[in-house]
């Protein structure tokens, strides 16, 4: 793979402070690599979208970054971590260099103004000496660019459907051209003709502008199909992080195993699936030891007191993937 | 519990015709027009629920799948068409008669965060279905029961918890336990695991079935998900824009879809055996768009103005149910199969 765009280094996200915090993401590092669709996986709880907000320093109280550092690279440049940028240059970096898609986004606008307002805000605040008229032609173009007529630039968010609404969110993130986009459960709230559609549409433009993409979602399905790498994460840790076609075949982790055996197979033979046992862990309670091992099927001696370490897995050749597990257990690194 | 006896295959449930509009407010200028608008949710759909089966019934949102949900629960009265408990059509509204059909067909809703009471207990709950419907005599050993029937085991650790000291998972199956504390004959579940996570979906869905085979009950399992209908349902049935489309055997309509709708459905799911070098960003004649107003439906087929293969006659002529190839109970809204000396 080509160079790294943005890289996550021990990242520890808590909500609240002192004994009663919630360790919401822990000990996470995680590299985007120019280019790549990188698809973050996980069940309500499991800290994904804690992860999307704490990289960007989106995070509302009572949610706070207690370690860790988050790496950008930009085009020419020199690197810098975002945790440290102050007030001024994160106002900066945000949306021009990451934007975000958020979840349900076909409620993120504003409703009392018209699409061409909150599409050329952007601009208005990052790239002030820029015209009215250029303004005007830049989210003309943005709409085309996403399928959504020029003409409809005057309406406001009601008079659109979901998914337009939808690409409407997509254009504005891209409207500045950044380097990453982040989209969180972008297309959970739309029907399935219409997220293949703009999933479609998505994979092109990133062809044609060249961005980097962390893809949240649940839906382990859609991620084998859309992204090229896929990190698994349980409990606010990454459990196992392989190109998406390996983690489909040949998943190690117990849990993303067990995640790829919940979803019942349109095609090929019909057979009786079980799921995972259990239900996800309490991040108030976590369980000892590895997170999983209460509902893992293979759990055995040092699952219960001692957390296993993600790293390439010793027992396997196998290049560009790790795992937290200790059926295959890590590599030691020097 | 006697009615468990009642042989496989019995006909419970029948929704004939069924038809539901819901009025739309008129506004100022349109108070002295003839015409009244509405929403055309629900248009002659015919479905028929059998005790020891899983009919699945899937659609987009807003394809009126839930409405037939709530019509057959009778919480919404019907415009047209009738339901037919036992062959014997009937028509409640509240009281007596109300909560006599409710013991007979009970309904799980989509949300077991919302549809349990957040200051009761499980106790609560359980113990007011079993009195409501007359099932209480023995109380602490029907509590156990319906609790060992969802696998919510021991049932001591349960019984005095409230919803929310429990995850999704348990609540949907004490929301299961609720509507088999009536001793139902069919089970109307809405879109019972689209709200739960990922990994214990299945879980709930093998309750389900396993509920289904011992008590020999009648569901109807709604969803938009066409996988999960064809892992859990004998039938299944597809619906677009408040009309059937196309029904039959699970496993032939999602392995040989006919109607072009249910084609898309079907392409449009995910499916991880098509990796991303796959992807053709060109391909748009499959029927992009949206589903259409329902206030003023399109003439004739209502899938016609998204349909690739549309003909001059599906934008004037509404299809009528063709049998499609040689399997038996596998039929199609859609012009596309009418054979020639049927049209003339």
């Amino acid at each position: 793979m080509s160079q790294p765009v943005l890289e996550i280094r021990n990242l520890n996200v808590d909500y609240g402070l002192g004994d009663k915090a919630v360790h919401a993401v822990r000990d996470v590092s995680l590299t985007l690599h120019r280019g790549e669709v990188l698809g973050l996986a996980g069940e309500s709880g499991s800290g994904k979208s804690t992860l999307a907000y704490g990289l960007t320093r989106l995070l509302p109280p009572p949610g706070v970054i207690t370690g860790g550092q988050v790496i950008y690279h930009p085009e020419g440049g020199q690197p810098y971590d975002v945790l440290a940028l102050t007030d001024r240059k994160l106002r900066q970096f945000r949306w021009a260099e990451t934007a975000i898609v958020f979840q349900g986004a076909m409620n993120s606008l504003n409703p009392v103004h018209k699409i061409s307002t909150q599409l050329t805000d952007v601009l208005r605040a990052h790239e002030p000496k820029m015209s009215e008229h250029t303004r005007g032609a830049r989210a003309r173009e943005m709409l085309k660019l996403v399928g959504i007529s020029p003409d409809r630039m005057d309406a406001y968010p009601h008079q659109l459907s979901g998914g337009m609404r939808q690409r409407v969110m997509i254009g504005m993130a891209l409207i500045l051209q950044p380097q990453v986009v982040i989209m969180d459960e972008p297309t959970t709230a739309l029907d399935v003709v219409m997220q293949r559609q703009i999933l479609g549409q998505l994979i092109e433009l990133r062809e044609r502008l060249g961005f980097s993409v962390i893809f949240i979602t649940h839906d382990l399905s859609l991620l084998v199909e859309f992204s090229n790498r896929i990190a698994i994460m349980y409990g606010g840790r990454i459990v196992e992080e392989a190109p998406a076609a390996t983690i489909y075949r040949d998943a190690l982790h117990p849990y993303s195993a067990g995640l790829l055996a919940s979803f019942p197979a349109l095609r090929g033979p019909k057979r009786e699936l079980a799921g995972i046992p259990g239900s996800p862990p309490d991040l108030a309670g976590m369980p000892s030891g590895c997170s999983f091992h209460p509902r893992c099927p293979k759990a055995f001696d040092p699952c219960p007191t001692t957390i296993p370490v993600l790293g390439p897995p010793a027992d396997l050749n196998s290049a560009g993937r790790s795992v937290a597990c200790w059926l295959h257990p890590a590599l030691e690194i020097s | 519990m006697t009615s468990t006896k009642a042989p496989s295959g019995e006909v419970v449930l029948e929704a004939v015709g069924l038809t539901k509009h819901f009025p739309v407010r008129r506004r100022l200028r349109q108070i002295f027009r003839k015409e009244h608008e509405a929403v055309h949710a629900v248009d002659d759909v015919n479905l028929t629920l059998r005790r020891g089966q899983v009919v699945a019934l899937v659609g987009e949102s807003g394809s009126g799948k839930s409405t037939v949900a709530r019509l057959l629960a009778q919480l919404y009265p019907r415009t047209d068409g009738d339901i037919r408990l036992h062959g014997v059509s009937t028509r409640v509204k509240g009281g007596r008669p109300f909560r006599e059909y409710a013991a007979r067909v009970q309904m799980i809703f989509q949300d077991p965060f919302a549809s349990l009471n957040p200051v009761h207990t499980i106790r609560y709950h359980l113990t007011r279905a079993l009195k409501i419907h007359g099932n209480a005599e023995n109380l602490d050993a029907a509590l156990h029961d319906l609790l060992t029937r969802v696998s919510l085991t021991p049932p001591e650790r349960y019984l005095d918890k409230f919803p929310h000291e429990l995850s999704g998972g348990q609540r949907q199956r004490v929301a299961i336990a609720r509507a088999l504390g009536a001793r139902p004959e069919a089970l109307l579940a809405d879109e019972p695991v689209s709200m739960l996570d990922v990994s214990i979906r299945l879980g709930v869905l093998n309750l389900l079935r396993d509920l289904k085979e011992r008590l020999n009950l009648a569901i109807l399992y709604i969803t938009h998900d066409i996988a999960s209908a064809r892992y859990f349902a004998d039938q299944t049935l597809v619906m677009y824009a408040g009309r059937m489309v196309e029904g039959g055997d699970s496993e032939t309509v999602t392995q040989t879809p006919a109607h072009p709708y249910t084609k898309l459905l079907i392409d449009s799911a995910p499916d991880p055996d098509r990796l991303i070098a796959d992807i053709d960003p060109l391909e748009e004649d499959r029927g992009n768009g949206e589903p259409p107003s329902l206030i003023r439906p399109p003439s004739g087929c209502r899938f016609h103005p998204r349909c690739p293969s549309a003909m001059p006659r599906c934008s004037t002529d509404l299809p009528v149910p063709l049998q499609i190839g040689d399997t038996p109970g596998h039929w199609a809204a859609c012009w596309l199969y009418d054979s020639p000396e049927v049209a003339s």
